[in-house]
C-alpha cells in the first residue's frame, strides 16, 4: 500500500501511522453534551466502500493526513493535510 | 540419458554433486532435476500421504514431487524443488518423506491402507475417544505430517531485502515478456524484467521452434543483448514475482546465492519490493496432467517438461516414450523426440478426429486405463475402439491442455473467467490496476500471438504512463491454432491422481462432493487439494472440473478457489531479512554508554535505549547488593544518573503557553519564566497519556519532558492537536531529545558536586527552578527537579559534551563518597517516593485514579477533560493508587492481585493489582504501588496480596503511595 | 574555550570502503532547525536568503518539514518573532556515502525512489532508514544521511551490511544476469 503525502510525494505504507476515522477532527465544544463526546470518541462507521480516515506521516514530515480511500477496491482517492483544512475547533 | 550436442548447458564445465549420498555428474546450467534425469535417476521422492514412489512431473517451479533437502555449511533447506535448484560443485541434496531410504520406505504401508485413508480420514477417525486427542493422536499425526526437516537451531546464513522502482515491471521473459520489454525499453521507459529462471527466454528455451527464420533461442539471445545494452533496463533473473499488492507494489523473491556454494556475506535470497507504474503479467501457462489410473509412477511426466529436458538440457526422459494428449501442442514434442532419435512407442490422442502424421503408431480416441512398474514405469494399459492392449514404455508424457498462470492477476481477489474454447481460466482486464496480461498467461498460445500480445500490452502500459512510441515490428513466428478437447478424468480401475503433492485423487474429490462439500473452497479444505507447496498449480483446474462434474454444475459456475500470495514458497528468512538478531530494532546508545560499560554496568533496554541497570562494585554478587548501595548512596551523599532518554520537546511561539494549557490538564501560562512545573497529559478519551515536567525557558519558550518510552507517542499527539485544532496558532515544536545530554545529580551533596563543575557557583536556586549555566566553559541548562526525593538537579549539555561531562561528574562524585546509579536504584527511589511511571499510567487509569483529579483545571478546556469527567471515570469504586507494605518480610512482585482478607480468591472478588514493587533499603521493607478499589479511603486497612505465578500470598497494609518524606522537606532542602 | 571534550556520534570510526563505495562520518557543522510561524515564510526567506520548497535543498538550507528547514554549517540570523529557531547540532549523526554502489546500498534500506531522475542532487527526504527516522540528502557526489545521534551505530551497521552484501554479489560475479 502506498499513500501520497502532499508534501513528500508517494510513500510506502510503513512510513505512516494509522489513527482511524476522520471523526476525531470534529472535536465538540468543551460544554457539548456527553452524547456529542461519545459520538466523537466511540461511534464509528466502518463502511465497505469509500471512507475517510487519519494517517500520520510519522517517519516522514510529521503531517497528519485525511485519506479518502475505498476499503473494497483499496483505491486511494485523495490525500490532504489536516493542517490545510479550513477552520478547526478550539 | 544425456543426448549429444543438444541443450543450453555448458559441457566444458562438468559439476559433481551428491543426491542421497551418491555422487553424480552434471554440467553448468543443469538443474538438480535435469542432472538426475541425465543420470537416469527416476525415483526422486515419496509422496506426502501414501509415500508412493515419485519421479519428476515437471521441469519448473510448480514441481509437486521432486522436493528435496539441500544442505550446505550453515543450513538445511527442505522442500527445495529439484527443478529449480541449479547444481553447483559440492551440492548435497537428499530426498524427503522416507525412512530408512528412498527405495525402502516403511510408511509406504500407508499406500496399502489407501482404501481407508481417503478424504476426511483424519476428521472421521481421530474424533474419539476424546482423551486420545492430545496424548496419542496429535503426537502420531505430528510425526507423520510435514515435509522435510529444518535444522533445530538458528540459521546463520544471510538474507537481504531491497526496494526497487520502475515505470514498467515485466513479469516473465518468454516471447510475450521479451517483446513487451523491448517495446517499452525502446520507448525509453524505465523497465525491470523479472524472470524466475536463471536465464531469460521462458518457453522459448524449451522449443526448437523458429523466430524470424532462426532458432527461437537465437532471437532470445539477440533480444537479451539489446535489452542488456540499454541503461533504462534492469534484467533480474532467478527472481520470482510472488505477489501483486496495492498501488503497483509487487513482491519478488530473488535466489541470489542458492545456486552457488555458501559464501560469506552473500545472501541466499533477496526479498524485493518493486513499485511499478505499470506491470505486464507475462507469466506463461502450465501444462495440465491427465487423471488416469496410477498416473503418478516415476517416468510419467508432462509433455512440456520432457520438451524442456530435451531442448534446454539435452536430456531424454526415457528410451521408449509414449505420449498421451488431448491437444496438438503435445504432438510437437513427439515429433522432436523422433527427430532426436528417441524411440516413441506410441501416441495416444484422446480426440477421435485428431491427425496422425507422426512416424510412429498413433492411436486416436484412445485412453489409458492403467500403468505398471513399482519404482518406475514399465508399461501402460490402453483402451481404444473397443480394444484393450498394453504398451511397454519407460516414459509416458501426458498433456491435458494448458492453464494460463493467472495467479498474480487474482491476488486482489478478482476472479478469472472461464474460456470454453481453450478449456482454461484466463484473466479479465483490470483485475489488478495497472497490470496487463499478455501471452499464454492471457490464453494466447502461439508464439506469434505471444509476441503480439506482449507488444500490445507494452503499448497499453506506455499509454497509461503517458508515453507514446512507435511499435517495433513483430518478428515472424509460428501461429498454429490451439485445439484441445478437455479430458478431466479417465475411466479406469485404480486411483487417478489430481494433486500429486498432497495425494488427492479423483475419488477424494467425488467423495467430498458426495458428503456435501460442494463448494470449491470446502472441497479444497476437506480433501487438502491445492494446499501443498505447489498450491494446486498442477491440480486446481482439474479438481474443480471433477467437482463440477460430480455436482452437475459447469466449471465456470463452480469457480476457482482464492489465489493468494505468494506465488511460490518464500522462506521466512527472506521475508524477515534484516530483522534477525540486532536487526530487529535500532539500538539507541547514550553518550555515557562507554563510561557505564567501563564500570561494568549491565545494560537494560528501555524502549530502544540501552541504559545502565546498576554499577557493581567488587564483592557485590547480586544486582540487589549494588542497587541497595546505590540507593543509600544517593540518600546519604550524591549520585549521578544519565536521564537523557527522557523525551524533550522544545516549544516556541507567542501561543506556546496557550498550546500547553490545551495539552496539559493543568495551567502553564501562569508558570513564571525560570520555573518548572509537573504536568499531566490526557488522551481525548479522558485516560492519562503521559506526565512530565515542563520548564519555561522564556516568555515564548518552553521545554517539555516526556517519559522515555512515550516520547514518540507524545510527539504524534502534539502534532495532531496542533494540526487538527490550532494550526493557525503561533506555536512550533521540535524534539530536542538527542540534542541534549542530561544528567541527574541527586542527594544531600548534589549542590556541592554541581558547584565543582559550574563556572559560577550556584546562587539561590529553589526547587522547580531552571536556568542557563556554564559548565567547564560549555553553555548548559540546569533544572532543579527530583525523581529520587532528594535534593536533585538535572544538568543538560549539548550532546557532543555528554560523555566528557558524565565522566567528570562521576569521578568528582566518587571523591565525595558518591557515584553513579542505575535504573534499578532509580526505580527503587521513585517507588519510595510514590512517583508514578508507565507501570502505573498504563493506559487504563484516570487522573482520579492516581489521585490527581485536582490537576484537571476547572478554569479551562483541555484535551481529555470532557471525557475524564464521565461518572464512570470518577466513581469511588474505581481502583485507586495506593501504597502497600507486607506485614511480614516477604518478597512480593508486580502483577499480583489484591483481595479482602477472608474473601475467596477469585476474579469476582478481585480488589485490585500491584504495578510496582521494590525492596526499600531506606525503609527496610518491601514496598508496592498498587491500584485498589476505593483505595484512598482504605489507608491503614489490610489486603491480601496473591501472586499465583510466584506462589506469594501475604497480608499487606494499605498506605499512602508516598512512603518517604511525604512533606517533601528533602526535595526543597 | 570549553574544558570538556566534544565527541561526534561516531567518534573514532574510520571510513569504510566496500564495492568501491565509501561510508564515512561527515561533519556538517552546526545544525539549526528553523520553523516558520504562520504567515512568516516570506520574511524568514528574506532574512535567510531563501527557503527551500518541500523535498529540496536551497544552498545551506535543507527542507525538513512543513515550513521547516535545517540550516547547515552556519549560525542562524536573528529570527525572533517570526520563526522557532532550535539548535539541533549534537542531535544528529551525519554519514556520507559516495561511490558507484551508493544508490544500490541505500535501496536496501530506504523505501524511497532514489533513481536519479526522481531524486536528483539537491533533493532531500524525511524518510526512514530501516526503522530509524532520517533526513536523506542527495548531494552531487553521493548522499548525506542524518540520523538521530543515539542510533548512529545502528545506521552505520545497516549501511555497512548492505555494502557487504553488494560486495559479495560482485565477488560472486552476480552483477550481470546471464542468458
Amino acid at each position: 500500500m502506498r499513500l501520497t503525502c502532499p508534501l513528500c510525494g508517494p510513500r510506502d505504507r510503513r512510513e505512516f501511522y494509522y489513527s482511524g476515522s476522520e471523526d476525531y477532527l470534529n472535536r465538540p465544544a468543551a460544554d457539548a453534551p456527553a452524547e456529542a463526546w461519545d459520538d466523537m470518541l466511540h461511534l464509528r462507521v466502518n463502511p465497505a466502500g469509500v471512507t475517510r480516515d487519519l494517517w500520520y506521516h510519522e517517519t516522514g514530515c510529521g503531517s497528519w493526513l485525511v485519506v479518502t480511500r475505498n476499503t473494497v477496491t483499496h483505491e486511494i482517492l485523495a490525500t490532504e493535510r489536516v493542517a490545510d483544512r479550513k477552520g478547526g475547533a478550539a | 540419458m544425456r543426448l549429444p550436442r543438444k541443450g543450453l548447458i555448458d559441457r566444458t564445465k562438468p559439476i559433481s554433486f551428491r543426491f542421497d549420498g551418491a555422487s553424480y555428474a552434471g554440467f553448468q546450467g543443469d538443474t538438480l532435476a535435469s542432472a538426475l534425469l541425465a543420470n537416469d535417476v527416476r525415483l526422486v521422492g515419496r509422496s506426502f500421504k501414501y509415500h508412493r514412489p515419485r519421479g519428476l512431473l515437471t521441469a519448473g517451479p510448480e514441481e509437486p514431487n521432486a522436493l528435496v533437502e539441500v544442505k550446505d555449511a550453515g543450513s538445511q533447506t527442505p522442500n527445495t524443488r529439484a527443478t529449480v535448484q541449479e547444481i553447483y560443485e559440492g551440492l548435497e541434496a537428499n530426498s524427503q518423506n522416507r525412512w530408512p531410504s528412498l527405495r525402502w520406505d516403511l510408511l509406504s504401508v500407508n499406500d496399502l491402507a489407501a482404501p481407508f485413508l481417503g478424504a476426511g480420514f483424519y476428521y472421521k477417525t481421530f474424533m474419539w475417544p476424546r482423551a486420545f486427542w492430545e496424548s496419542l493422536y496429535e503426537p502420531l499425526i505430528r510425526r507423520a505430517a510435514g515435509l522435510g526437516r529444518l535444522l533445530p537451531r538458528h540459521e546463520s546464513a544471510t538474507y537481504e531485502k531491497a526496494f526497487a522502482f520502475c515505470d514498467l515491471l515485466v513479469i516473465g521473459s518468454g516471447p510475450a515478456g521479451l517483446m513487451a520489454a523491448l517495446t517499452a525499453a525502446r520507448a525509453g521507459a524505465d523497465v525491470i524484467v523479472a524472470e524466475q529462471d536463471s536465464r531469460m527466454g521462458g518457453r522459448l528455451l524449451s522449443h526448437d521452434g523458429q523466430i524470424n527464420g532462426t532458432l527461437a533461442a537465437d532471437w532470445v539471445k539477440a533480444t537479451y543483448k539489446e535489452l542488456r545494452s540499454l541503461p533504462n533496463v534492469r534484467l533480474m533473473t532467478r527472481t520470482t514475482v510472488i505477489g501483486a499488492y496495492d498501488q503497483g507494489t509487487y513482491g519478488a523473491l530473488e535466489r541470489v546465492g542458492l545456486h552457488l556454494p555458501a559464501q560469506p556475506d552473500l545472501p541466499r535470497e533477496c526479498f524485493w519490493r518493486i513499485v511499478a507504474g505499470q506491470a505486464i503479467m507475462a507469466t506463461g501457462a502450465l501444462e495440465r496432467p491427465i487423471a488416469f489410473a496410477d498416473n503418478d509412477r516415476p517416468g510419467i511426466m508432462l509433455a512440456s517438461a520432457a520438451q524442456t529436458y530435451l531442448n534446454r538440457y539435452g536430456v531424454t526422459p526415457g528410451t521408449r516414450v509414449t505420449i498421451y494428449a488431448n491437444n496438438d501442442n503435445a504432438r510437437t514434442v513427439a515429433r522432436q523426440l523422433i527427430a532426436d532419435g528417441v524411440k516413441v512407442a506410441a501416441i495416444l490422442d484422446s480426440r477421435p478426429d485428431a491427425s496422425s502424421l507422426e512416424d510412429c503408431p498413433v492411436f486416436l480416441g484412445a485412453r489409458i486405463t492403467g500403468t505398471r512398474g513399482r519404482r518406475a514405469l514399465s508399461r501402460i494399459a490402453v483402451h481404444q475402439g473397443g480394444n484393450d492392449f498394453q504398451i511397454e514404455t519407460d516414459c509416458l508424457l501426458m498433456s491435458g491442455g494448458w492453464n494460463p498462470l493467472v495467479n498474480l492477476a487474482c491476488h486482489q481477489n478478482a476472479r478469472p473467467e472461464w474460456r470454453e474454447d481453450i478449456a482454461a481460466f484466463v484473466p479479465r482486464p483490470g483485475m489488478v490496476p495497472g497490470l496487463h496480461a499478455a501471452g499464454s498467461a492471457n490464453g494466447a498460445f502461439s508464439t506469434l500471438a505471444c509476441l503480439s500480445e506482449g507488444r500490445a500490452a507494452a503499448q497499453a502500459a506506455l499509454a497509461a504512463l503517458g508515453r507514446t512510441a512507435p511499435a517495433p515490428d513483430l518478428p515472424e513466428a509460428e501461429d498454429d491454432p490451439f485445439r484441445v478437447t478437455p479430458v478431466w478424468q479417465v475411466p479406469g480401475r485404480g486411483r487417478a491422481w489430481l494433486d500429486f503433492a498432497n495425494d488427492v485423487t479423483v475419488k477424494d474429490v467425488k467423495l467430498a462432493a458426495q458428503e456435501g462439500f460442494t463448494s470449491v473452497e470446502h472441497m479444497k479444505r476437506y480433501t487438502t487439494q491445492g494446499m501443498a507447496p505447489d498450491q494446486g498449480k498442477n491440480s486446481n483446474v482439474a479438481a474443480l472440473a471433477v467437482l463440477a462434474d460430480a455436482t452437475g454444475r459447469g466449471i465456470a459456475e463452480t469457480g476457482t478457489t482464492t489465489f493468494r500470495p505468494p506465488f511460490t514458497p518464500v522462506s521466512i528468512g527472506a521475508l524477515g531479512a534484516g530483522g534477525q538478531g540486532l536487526g530487529f530494532a535500532p539500538q539507541r546508545f547514550l553518550t555515557s554508554d562507554q563510561a557505564s560499560r567501563d564500570r561494568g554496568a549491565p545494560m537494560v533496554e528501555a524502549g530502544l535505549w540501552y541504559r545502565p541497570s546498576y554499577f557493581p562494585k567488587p564483592g557485590e554478587t547480586t544486582w540487589r547488593h549494588a542497587c541497595d548501595r546505590e540507593v543509600l548512596m544517593v540518600r546519604s551523599s550524591v549520585g549521578v544518573a544519565d536521564v537523557s532518554t527522557l523525551g524533550k520537546i522544545d516549544i516556541q511561539g507567542r501561543d506556546a503557553a496557550r498550546f500547553l494549557d490545551f495539552v496539559y490538564t493543568n495551567t502553564f501560562s501562569t508558570l513564571p519564566v525560570g520555573r518548572v512545573r509537573y504536568g499531566l497529559m490526557l488522551r481525548e478519551d479522558g485516560f492519562v497519556m503521559d506526565d512530565g515536567t515542563t520548564a519555561r525557558l522564556g516568555e515564548d519558550h518552553y521545554l517539555m519532558t516526556t517519559t522515555t518510552a512515550a516520547a514518540g507517542q507524545v510527539m504524534r499527539h502534539l502534532d495532531f492537536i496542533h494540526q487538527a485544532y490550532c494550526a493557525d496558532w503561533q506555536v512550533r515544536f521540535i524534539s530536542v531529545t538527542e540534542a541534549w545530554a542530561q544528567f541527574a545529580v541527586a542527594g544531600p551533596l548534589s549542590k556541592m558536586l554541581l558547584n565543582s563543575v559550574l563556572d559560577t557557583r550556584l546562587g539561590d536556586f529553589p526547587f522547580m527552578s531552571c536556568g542557563d549555566v556554564q559548565v567547564e566553559g560549555v553553555a548548559a541548562r540546569l533544572f532543579r527537579i527530583s525523581f529520587s526525593g532528594e535534593e536533585g538537579y538535572e544538568i543538560a549539555v549539548p550532546t557532543a559534551y555528554g560523555e566528557a561531562l558524565f565522566r567528570d561528574l562521576l569521578s568528582r562524585a566518587e571523591t565525595l563518597g558518591g557515584g553513579a546509579y542505575g535504573m534499578e536504584a532509580l526505580n527503587v527511589m521513585r517507588i519510595e517516593k510514590g512517583f508514578i511511571t508507565h507501570a502505573e499510567i498504563h493506559g487504563r487509569v484516570t487522573a482520579f485514579d492516581i489521585g490527581m483529579a485536582k490537576m484537571v483545571s476547572a478554569k479551562k478546556d483541555c484535551i481529555g477533560k470532557a471525557a475524564s469527567q464521565r461518572p464512570g471515570l470518577t466513581r469511588p469504586a474505581r481502583e485507586q493508587l495506593v501504597g502497600l507494605r507486607p506485614l511480614t518480610d516477604t518478597a512480593i512482585g508486580a502483577g499480583a492481585h489484591l483481595f479482602n482478607p477472608g474473601d475467596r480468591v477469585h476474579r469476582e472478588t478481585d480488589q485490585g493489582y500491584v504495578t510496582s514493587v521494590c525492596w526499600s533499603p531506606t525503609l527496610g521493607s518491601w514496598l508496592a504501588l498498587a491500584f485498589l478499589q476505593n483505595g484512598r479511603a482504605r489507608h491503614g486497612q489490610r489486603v491480601r496480596l496473591v501472586d499465583h505465578l510466584r506462589k506469594t500470598d501475604v497480608l499487606c497494609e494499605v498506605t499512602d503511595p508516598v512512603f518517604l518524606d511525604p512533606e517533601g522537606a528533602k526535595l526543597r532542602a | 574555550m570549553p574544558d570538556l571534550i566534544a565527541k561526534s556520534a561516531l567518534h573514532g570510526t574510520a571510513p569504510l570502503t566496500l564495492a568501491g563505495t565509501t561510508l564515512a562520518e561527515a561533519a556538517p557543522g552546526p545544525i539549526t532547525s528553523i520553523a516558520c510561524f504562520p504567515g512568516t515564510l516570506a520574511e524568514v526567506a528574506a532574512r535567510l536568503g531563501g527557503f527551500p520548497v518541500p523535498g529540496r535543498v536551497a544552498g545551506d538550507l535543507v527542507w525538513t518539514g512543513p515550513e521547516q528547514a535545517f540550516l547547515l554549517g552556519r549560525a542562524a540570523p536573528d529570527l525572533a518573532g517570526i520563526a522557532a529557531v532550535t539548535d539541533q547540532s549534537g542531535g544528529w549523526a551525519a554519514l556520507r556515502l559516495t561511490g558507484p554502489r551508493a544508490v544500490q546500498a541505500l535501496m536496501r534500506l530506504y523505501p524511497l525512489d532514489l533513481r536519479p531522475a526522481h531524486f536528483p542532487p539537491g533533493s532531500v527526504a524525511r524518510v526512514p532508514l530501516g526503522h530509524m527516522q532520517s533526513v536523506l540528502i542527495r548531494e552531487e557526489a553521493g548522499f548525506l544521511v542524518l540520523v538521530f545521534r543515539s542510533m548512529a551505530r545502528t545506521a552505520w551497521h545497516e549501511i555497512e551490511t548492505a555494502l557487504q552484501s553488494l560486495d559479495a554479489r560482485a565477488r560472486a560475479g552476480l552483477e550481470a544476469p546471464s542468458s
